[in-house]
C-alpha cells in the first residue's frame, strides 16, 4: 500500500526530471548547498564569527592548489585571517536565512492582502492594487539602501552590525510584498467565482474560513512558484546591501560582505577572497532560479499545456 | 478641442500630484534632519560650554519652534538651498550637482548599449522564436538575471583589467570641463574608462529589456494590422520595424521610465565597484561619515528625479497614444 503510494508520487517527479535535466542539476546543487549550510558547524574547521578562533597573521593565504598555501586552509584565508571555507559556509547560511525569512515576511503581508483584495473586490481591491503599484514603483533595492543608510547614519556602523540580520529581513521583506499580493489577488478572483466557493458560502462558512481554508489551498501553486523567484531576489538584495557596507558587518560576514572585504585585496593578488564567495553566490542564485523555473513548469497549468 | 482640454486637465492633475509627492519627500528629509543632524556638534565639537551653545543655537535659529524651522527649510528648498555638507563645507546641492555628470554619462553609456543590443535581440527572439540563436539569447539572459551587478563588474575588471590589461578599472580618467558640466566623453581616456562600468550597468538591464522587447513584439505581431500589412505585400523587415516595432516601443518606453528607482540603485552599485565618482559613490561616502545634510539632499534629489521621470512618462504616454483613455482612470 505504502509502496504503491510512493510509486504514484514518484512517477510525476521522474517525468519532470526527464523533461528538465537542468532542473535536476539545480535541485542537486541547491540540495548540496542546503546540506552543507545546515551541517556547517560540523563541517567547518573553525567558527568564523568567533574572533578568537583565527589570527590576523594568517591573512591572505592562498587556496590549497596555489603556491604559498597552508594545509590548514583548504580555500585559503580572508583579509582578517579567517578560514575562507568556513567563512563561505557560514556566510551562505546567513544569505539563505535572510532570503527565506524575508520571503516569509513578504508572503505574510502580501498573501492576506491579495486574498482580501481578490475576494472582497471593490474599494478594498482598488486600494490594495494602488498601494502595490506605488510600492513597486519605489524600487526595493533603492528603498532598502535608503532605510539602512539612515539607520547607519543615525546609530552608527556598530549598531547596524548588531541588528543586521533582523533589519535586512524586515527591509527586504516589507518592500517586496506586492508580488505576493498581485499573484494572490489574481488567483483568488478566479477561484472566488467557482462553484465550490459558492457552495461553501451557501453552507454558512465564514468569510475568513472561506478565504483561509477553501481558497488559500487552491491558490498555493502560483504562490509557491513566485516564492522561489522571490527567494533568489532576496538573496541578491542581501548580497548587494552587504557589498555596499549597509548589511552584514565584517565580524559576521555574509557572502556579500566577503566579496566586499576581499575586493580591496584583489589587486594585491588575493583574488580568491572575492571570486570564490562570488561563485558560490552565483551558484546559489542560478540554482534557486532554475528550481523556480521547474516549479513554474510543474505547477502552472497554462505552461503545462504547451 | 474637448480632447485637448481633457489632456491639459490630465497634465495639470499629474503636475499637482508630482508637487504633493515632492512636498512629502521634503517633509521626510526635514524630519530626518531634525532627528539625526545636530549642526552644533558639527560646527563646534563636543567641548564647548552650554552657554555658548545656546547663543549659537539662537543665532542659527535652531531654538525656534519646529513649524518655523520647517517653513525656513521649505523656503530654502524652493530656492535650491538644502543645507551645507559637513564633509565638504559647501552647499549640499552644489556638491551633488558637481557629481551628477559622472552618473549621467554612466547611465547614458549603459542605455546606449541596452538600446543597441536589446532591440535587435528582442525582435529576433520574437520573429524567430524557435531558432537556435533565440534560445541561446534567452538562456544567456536567464543567467544574466542570476548574476548580481557588482559581481559582473568584478569579473569584467578581473578579465579586462587584471588579466588582459586592456581597459582601466577605476575612476573616470581624463575629463574636460564644459561650463558646469565635467565630461569624460570627449577624451579617449575618458571613453576607455567608461566602457567597463557602462557594460556592467547594461548587463543587469539587458535581460529585462530583451524580454520586454520580445514580449511587446510578440503581442503586436499577433494583431490584425500586421496581417493586413503582410497581405498587402510589405516585406517582413518592413512589417517588423515600421509597423510592429513602432507600436511596441510605447509601452516599452513607459515601463523603462518607471524603472528609474531600480536604475539609480544599480548605478550606485556599479559606481561602488568602479570607484566611479558619481552621486551614488558620494552618497555612500556621506553615509559612512554621517553627513546628514548631504544624505537628506541626496534623498530629495533622487526623489525629484523619480517624480519628474514618472510625470513625464505619464504625460508623454498620453500624448503619443490616443488609446489611453482619459476617463479610463480608476
Amino acid at each position: 500500500m505504502r509502496a504503491g503510494a510512493l510509486r504514484r508520487n514518484a512517477s510525476p517527479l521522474r517525468h519532470l526530471a526527464a523533461r528538465h535535466p537542468g532542473g535536476v542539476v539545480a535541485a542537486s546543487v541547491l540540495g548540496a548547498i542546503a546540506l552543507a549550510v545546515i551541517l556547517a558547524p560540523l563541517i567547518a574547521p573553525q567558527n568564523p564569527f568567533d574572533l578568537k578562533s583565527f589570527d590576523v597573521l594568517d591573512a591572505g593565504i592562498p587556496p590549497s592548489w596555489l603556491a604559498g598555501s597552508d594545509e590548514r586552509f583548504l580555500l585559503g584565508t580572508d583579509a582578517q585571517g579567517r578560514d575562507l571555507w568556513s567563512a563561505i559556509l557560514y556566510g551562505t547560511r546567513i544569505s539563505l536565512t535572510v532570503g527565506l525569512f524575508a520571503v516569509v515576511i513578504q508572503a505574510a503581508i502580501g498573501v492576506p492582502l491579495g486574498l482580501l483584495a481578490g475576494y472582497a473586490g471593490g474599494r478594498m481591491d482598488a486600494f490594495v492594487t494602488r498601494a502595490a503599484d506605488i510600492q513597486l514603483s519605489l524600487s526595493t533595492l533603492m528603498m532598502a539602501i535608503i532605510a539602512l543608510a539612515l539607520f547607519r547614519a543615525a546609530l552608527g556602523g556598530e549598531s547596524l552590525g548588531r541588528f543586521a540580520v533582523p533589519l535586512l529581513v524586515v527591509v527586504i521583506g516589507v518592500a517586496e510584498w506586492p508580488h505576493f499580493a498581485r499573484t494572490a489577488r489574481a488567483a483568488t478572483q478566479v477561484e472566488a467565482a467557482k462553484d465550490y466557493v459558492r457552495a461553501a458560502r451557501a453552507l454558512g462558512v465564514t468569510t475568513f474560513g472561506l478565504m483561509w481554508r477553501h481558497i488559500l489551498p487552491n491558490i498555493a501553486s502560483p504562490l509557491i512558484v513566485i516564492a522561489a523567484t522571490q527567494v533568489a531576489g532576496a538573496i541578491m538584495a542581501e548580497a548587494a546591501l552587504s557589498f555596499l557596507g549597509l548589511g552584514m558587518p565584517v565580524t559576521k560576514p555574509s557572502l556579500g560582505t566577503l566579496i566586499r572585504s576581499g575586493y580591496d585585496l584583489m589587486f594585491a593578488g588575493a583574488w580568491w577572497i572575492t571570486i570564490l564567495p562570488g561563485l558560490v553566490l552565483i551558484g546559489l542564485l542560478v540554482s534557486v532560479n532554475g528550481l523556480g523555473d521547474v516549479l513554474r513548469d510543474a505547477l502552472d497549468p497554462r505552461r503545462r499545456a504547451d | 478641442m474637448r480632447a485637448l482640454l481633457a489632456g491639459l486637465g490630465f497634465a495639470t492633475g499629474r503636475l499637482i500630484q508630482a508637487m504633493l509627492v515632492m512636498l512629502a519627500i521634503l517633509l521626510i528629509a526635514f524630519a530626518v534632519r531634525s532627528a539625526l543632524g545636530d549642526p552644533l556638534r558639527e560646527i563646534m565639537g563636543e567641548a564647548v560650554p552650554e552657554s555658548e551653545r545656546a547663543e549659537l543655537r539662537h543665532e542659527l535659529g535652531l531654538d525656534a519652534p519646529w513649524p518655523v524651522q520647517l517653513a525656513r527649510y521649505l523656503g530654502g528648498a524652493v530656492q535650491g538651498d538644502l543645507g551645507t555638507s559637513t564633509i565638504y563645507k559647501r552647499p549640499t546641492l552644489e556638491v551633488i550637482l558637481a557629481k551628477f555628470p559622472a552618473s549621467f554619462e554612466l547611465v547614458l553609456g549603459a542605455s546606449l548599449i541596452v538600446l543597441l543590443l536589446s532591440l535587435p535581440a528582442g525582435i529576433y527572439c520574437a520573429v524567430r522564436p524557435r531558432a537556435w540563436g533565440a534560445r541561446l539569447i534567452l538562456a544567456i539572459s536567464v543567467l544574466g538575471i542570476s548574476i548580481p551587478v557588482f559581481l559582473t563588474g568584478i569579473f569584467l575588471i578581473t578579465i579586462f583589467s587584471v588579466w588582459l590589461g586592456w581597459l582601466p578599472a577605476f575612476g573616470r580618467g581624463e575629463t574636460i570641463r564644459l561650463g558646469p558640466w565635467e565630461t569624460g566623453l570627449l577624451t579617449a581616456d575618458g571613453l576607455a574608462h567608461l566602457i567597463l562600468p557602462a557594460l556592467t550597468l547594461s548587463s543587469i538591464m539587458l535581460p529585462f529589456f530583451i524580454r520586454l522587447v520580445r514580449g511587446a513584439m510578440l503581442d503586436e505581431l499577433g494583431h490584425d494590422y500586421v496581417r493586413t500589412a503582410r497581405a498587402k505585400g510589405a516585406s517582413p523587415l518592413r512589417v517588423w520595424l515600421s509597423h510592429a516595432l513602432r507600436n511596441a516601443l510605447l509601452p516599452l518606453a513607459a515601463i523603462g521610465g518607471l524603472q528609474i528607482g531600480t536604475l539609480i540603485a544599480y548605478t550606485l552599485l556599479t559606481e561602488t565597484v568602479f570607484q566611479w565618482p558619481g552621486m551614488g559613490f558620494l552618497f555612500l561616502e556621506a553615509v559612512t561619515r554621517a553627513d546628514i545634510p548631504l544624505i537628506t539632499t541626496y534623498l530629495v534629489f533622487v526623489g525629484l528625479l523619480f517624480v519628474v521621470t514618472n510625470t513625464l512618462v505619464d504625460i508623454v504616454s498620453l500624448l503619443l497614444d490616443p488609446r489611453i483613455g482619459l476617463e479610463g482612470e480608476r
